[in-house]
């Protein structure tokens, strides 16, 4: 019933689902990155580099940095049309909703590739 | 006086509860411009209250169930009084229109086999008396009005009818030659006025209860229709009979439904004594609510009443056993914890007669025409519709069985629709009311609004409500009753001169409270009249100075004239179309 | 007792007050907060509030008292006062008209949104349609809504998008016919609410479980339909 075009998948249902999944996978990969260190007392940098040099992790890594762009950006959006709305600010809240949307688009879209450069990139 | 603006419609029915709705959406599926004009958002209206259900021969429970034994139970509850014709058509049609309304989405309790329950009522029974009791009210659980209320309103929705809601009609439009044009209202949120003009007015405002002190109804029963109608010289037909339901939560007034005891719940008094054995040996508990109500007046009188004051009696649930209670009655549950502090479940329910139903009303025929009855034959007044508890078909008579109301709410506002569809189809039309027939419906509302100073209409209402429930209550005398009328005619003075203190726009319910004193008071002078006229005892009207029923002077329908304050008597109907009529017995249950 | 009662009328104050009004209860009865505010209009006649059956079911009084959403009239004051005072506000989140009333239009477009009507689009019986006592009983807890907007007007997601959430009340009846046997238009009401907006909004804080005086839970309705949703589209 009502269409909107800067949510992420223009479909509830799909956003919904996408949060979920992106949490899950967020959780998951959190969860075995705090394992990793608590069973490292002595962390060393080589050790940790290590990590990410294996390709089983790089692919994780890059999961989780997607399901964060998914999960940030559907949030975002959520804020942003609660509280930046015309109900709310009168015929100027699009002026500063979209600009908004745009910057942190952009940002996200940034730190992803950014993550992927570091991953990929080489040493 | 600047112009009024005019709305210009087919049809306006003035009221959104279950007869307007059911009316307005019988028009509006007709492809009639319809408007409906409602006080209140239409599922507030009175009907949402209704809980037990809606009484029909539509043979759930018992297959071999047929319209004749409902008719037949309905003319003796109507102590004989009801038109036969109507009833008639009430019963034979009312299948079709619980079908509809089950068609429509009402969510009515079902049996195992998938049919609509049924359940057993006051004054049913099945091989007209012979058969014993029959269960025959369609119920959803104890909320059958507002499941009712809400499903007439959704397809409202789904068909497109216009609604005005929180509008209140204030005085009926009529040109010199009688004829109905419509409405004056007024949209509350803004005190805007406004003629809704339309070739046909139907009036569905419901009852007026709150002509009593202690009633079942809403506060917004307040006979707004009556009060117009009689304001604009109309008659009204049987108002001396005014149905105290048996069981009004004792002090609140709220209704605790007959289904409890159709459930097989029972009266007892502060004995513990199952007292409606006495009264009405084979229906007991289960006789007409006139026949009750006397029953546990009697019993109080009698020093056999409950509590402190020894001014109620107990109703009886606990031995139906929790799980029945919470799935047939869970209402009554909360209204008895709420508003009695008793859980029904462990502890009987203090319960008291209490006003309930306007029996009487404006008369009119089976398609809703409002009737000006003129020696033996009825004149019909052009325009002017009434359906519901407003209008007198009469199917009701004396006195309304359980159920019957809701039947009547949806029998009689679909055949107003279809008169009023057939009418305007076939071209008919009324001459336009003069600017001076406007301003003359608007000399109320401009009175109150230039009103400096008066009385003060909290005081009014209560002196009002007081008088009728000391004079005017479930037995009556003449003596008493005179006392009455005198201090009602000292009220209608004081009632000229109303004082509106508050004369803001926006959403005044100061304003609107006036108004509606205005029609109870006309109620009400019309009861008292009528009342102190019929000299015998007939269903609801139970005098101490003439305790019998006079079928020789009064099988007959009382008619009050505003114009003189006069009553004159009308021939009921016996003549069914398809049968025999039932002629008058004794009637005992 | 006390009543602090919200007071607004546009025509004459440029911003709404608290009215505080000395309310003396007959025989000391522990009253409904709408006998009070009967009381309290005796002493000032233009106070305006909404009312009518007066037993909790027509749903016309809810308003805030002492901040909890609730029907005035099957509301005892010891429920709610606090050291014999109680604060009377207008239901949260909606456009005030006057005093106590406010303007409910947006919550009835959403619920006349969710097509709140059966669909059936086969041939109509001669007699009812048929339907098991079961299948009746997954009504039970859904049709009993009052519209009162008790639950929508203490829901924040509301409070935001009034305009585009559908909102507990509109949901709850939306699932009501979702949930009947007899209705046949599921995948377009589902359909309809696919949308970021109309189901999408509730966060699931119950809110408007807490509140609703018919003890019904719109929160659980709601996830009922998500899951409906869900089923559809996998």
């Amino acid at each position: 019933m009502v269409k909107q075009i800067t949510s992420f998948s223009r479909n509830g249902l799909l956003d919904w689902l996408y949060q979920r999944i992106s949490a899950i996978v967020l959780g998951a990969y959190f969860v075995f990155l705090a394992y990793f260190i608590g069973s490292h007392p002595n962390l060393t940098f080589g050790q940790w580099s290590g990590l990410f040099d294996n390709l089983a992790m790089k692919i994780a890594t890059l999961l989780a940095l997607i399901a964060f762009l998914v999960h940030t950006w559907i949030g975002l959006w959520t804020i942003t049309t609660d509280y930046i709305t015309e109900r709310m600010m009168g015929d100027k809240a699009i002026w500063i909703r979209l600009p908004v949307q745009v910057l942190y688009s952009v940002m996200l879209s940034v730190l992803v590739i950014w993550g992927i450069v570091i991953l990929w990139g080489g040493h | 006086m600047t112009k009024l603006k005019t709305l210009e419609f087919d049809a306006i029915v003035v009221g959104g509860g279950g007869a307007g709705l059911r009316a307005a959406l019988q028009l509006t599926s007709s492809k009639l411009n319809t408007a409906c004009i409602s006080k209140v958002f239409p599922t507030r209206s009175h009907t949402v209250s209704a809980q037990g259900g809606i009484t029909c021969a539509i043979a759930s429970d018992d297959p071999n169930d047929n319209w004749h034994w409902h008719m037949y139970d309905t003319v003796k509850g109507s102590d004989y009084i009801g038109d036969q014709e109507a009833i008639e058509y009430m019963c034979s049609e009312g299948p079709k229109a619980v079908y509809e309304l089950e068609h429509m989405g009402l969510p009515f309790s079902r049996t195992e086999s998938g049919r609509i329950y049924q359940r057993p009522f006051g004054g049913q029974s099945k091989d007209f008396g012979k058969g014993g009791q029959a269960a025959r009210t369609c119920a959803a659980a104890d909320r059958t009005g507002h499941a009712l209320l809400h499903t007439l309103y959704q397809n409202n929705l789904k068909h497109g009818t216009k609604f005005y809601n929180e509008w209140y009609a204030i005085d009926l439009v009529k040109n010199d030659k009688n004829e109905v044009n419509g409405v004056i209202a007024i949209e509350i949120e803004t005190g805007e006025l406004v003629f809704f003009k339309a070739k046909a007015t139907i009036l569905a405002t419901g009852g007026a209860g709150r002509i009593y002190s202690s009633t079942t109804n809403a506060h917004i029963n307040t006979g707004d229709g009556i009060g117009m109608a009689i304001r604009a010289g109309f008659p009204m037909q049987d108002m001396e009979m005014w149905q105290f339901h048996p069981t009004g939560i004792y002090g609140a007034g709220s209704l605790v439904t007959e289904g409890c005891r159709g459930e097989g719940g029972y009266l007892i008094n502060k004995d513990g004594e199952r007292f409606m054995e006495r009264y009405a040996p084979n229906a007991k508990d289960l006789a007409s609510r006139d026949v009750v109500s006397r029953s546990m007046v009697m019993e109080i009188l009698e020093g056999r009443g409950c509590g402190e004051k020894g001014d109620h009696v107990l109703l009886k649930l606990d031995h139906l056993g929790e799980k029945s209670l919470h799935s047939k009655l869970p209402g009554i549950c909360e209204l008895a914890q709420t508003f009695a502090h008793v859980d029904p479940v462990t502890t009987p329910i203090p319960v008291v007669p209490t006003c309930h139903y306007m029996m009487g009303g404006i008369p009119t025929n089976i398609g809703g025409q409002a009737i000006s009855p003129n020696g033996d034959s009825d004149s019909l007044i052009p325009g002017l519709f009434a359906c519901g508890e407003a209008a007198c078909v009469s199917v009701h008579g004396a006195n309304r069985l359980g159920g019957n109301s809701l039947l009547d709410l949806v029998v009689f506002g679909r055949s107003v629709g279809m008169q009023v569809t057939k009418q305007i189809q076939e071209g008919a039309s009324i001459s336009s009311a003069t600017n001076d027939d406007i301003t003359k419906a608007m000399s109320r509302i401009d009175r109150l609004n230039n009103s400096t100073s008066g009385e003060s209409i909290t005081e009014l209402r209560s002196l009002l409500q007081n008088t009728m429930q000391m004079h005017f209550g479930v037995f009556r005398d003449g003596k008493h009753m005179h006392q009455g009328l005198e201090k009602i005619k000292e009220l209608e003075k004081r009632m000229g001169n109303i004082h509106l203190e508050d004369k803001s726009k926006v959403f005044n319910t100061a304003r609107i409270e006036a108004l509606e004193l205005d029609n109870l008071f006309q109620v009400a002078k019309s009861t008292a009249i009528a009342a102190e006229f019929r000299t015998e005892s007939r269903g609801a009207h139970a005098r101490n100075d003439y305790t019998e029923r006079d079928d020789e002077n009064w099988l007959a329908h009382s008619v009050y004239w505003p114009t003189t304050e006069k009553i004159t008597k009308r021939t009921v109907n016996f003549a069914p179309k398809t049968m025999e009529a039932f002629k008058p017995t004794v009637r005992s249950y | 007792m006390k009543a602090n009662i919200y007071r607004y009328d546009p025509e004459k104050d440029s911003k709404p007050y608290m009215q505080e009004f000395d309310i003396e209860i007959p025989d000391n009865k522990d009253i409904m907060v709408l006998d009070l505010l009967h009381l309290a209009k005796e002493q000032d006649s233009s106070l305006s509030f909404r009312r009518s059956c007066r037993e909790g079911v027509c749903g016309s009084d809810g308003m805030s008292m002492n901040g909890t959403n609730g029907l005035a009239c099957i509301t005892p004051i010891s429920a709610v006062a606090k050291n014999n005072k109680i604060d009377i506000r207008p239901l949260t989140g909606m456009p005030i008209i006057k005093d106590l009333v406010v303007d409910m239009s947006l919550f009835y477009k959403q619920y006349e949104k969710i097509k709140p009507y059966l669909i059936n689009d086969q041939p109509e019986p001669a007699i009812e349609r048929l339907q098991s006592p079961e299948d009746r009983e997954k009504l039970d807890g859904l049709y009993e809504c009052i519209l009162c907007a008790c639950c929508s007007s203490s829901c924040p997601s509301f409070w935001w998008n009034p305009d585009k959430f559908i909102g507990p009340a509109g949901l709850l009846q939306s699932y009501r016919f979702l949930a009947d046997s007899r209705d046949t238009a599921t995948s377009e009401r589902l359909q309809d609410l696919e949308d970021p907006f109309s189901v999408f909004r509730c966060r699931g804080i119950v809110n408007c479980v807490n509140v609703c005086p018919k003890g019904l839970n719109p929160t659980k309705a709601i996830g009922k339909i998500k899951s409906m949703l869900l089923n559809k589209a996998t």
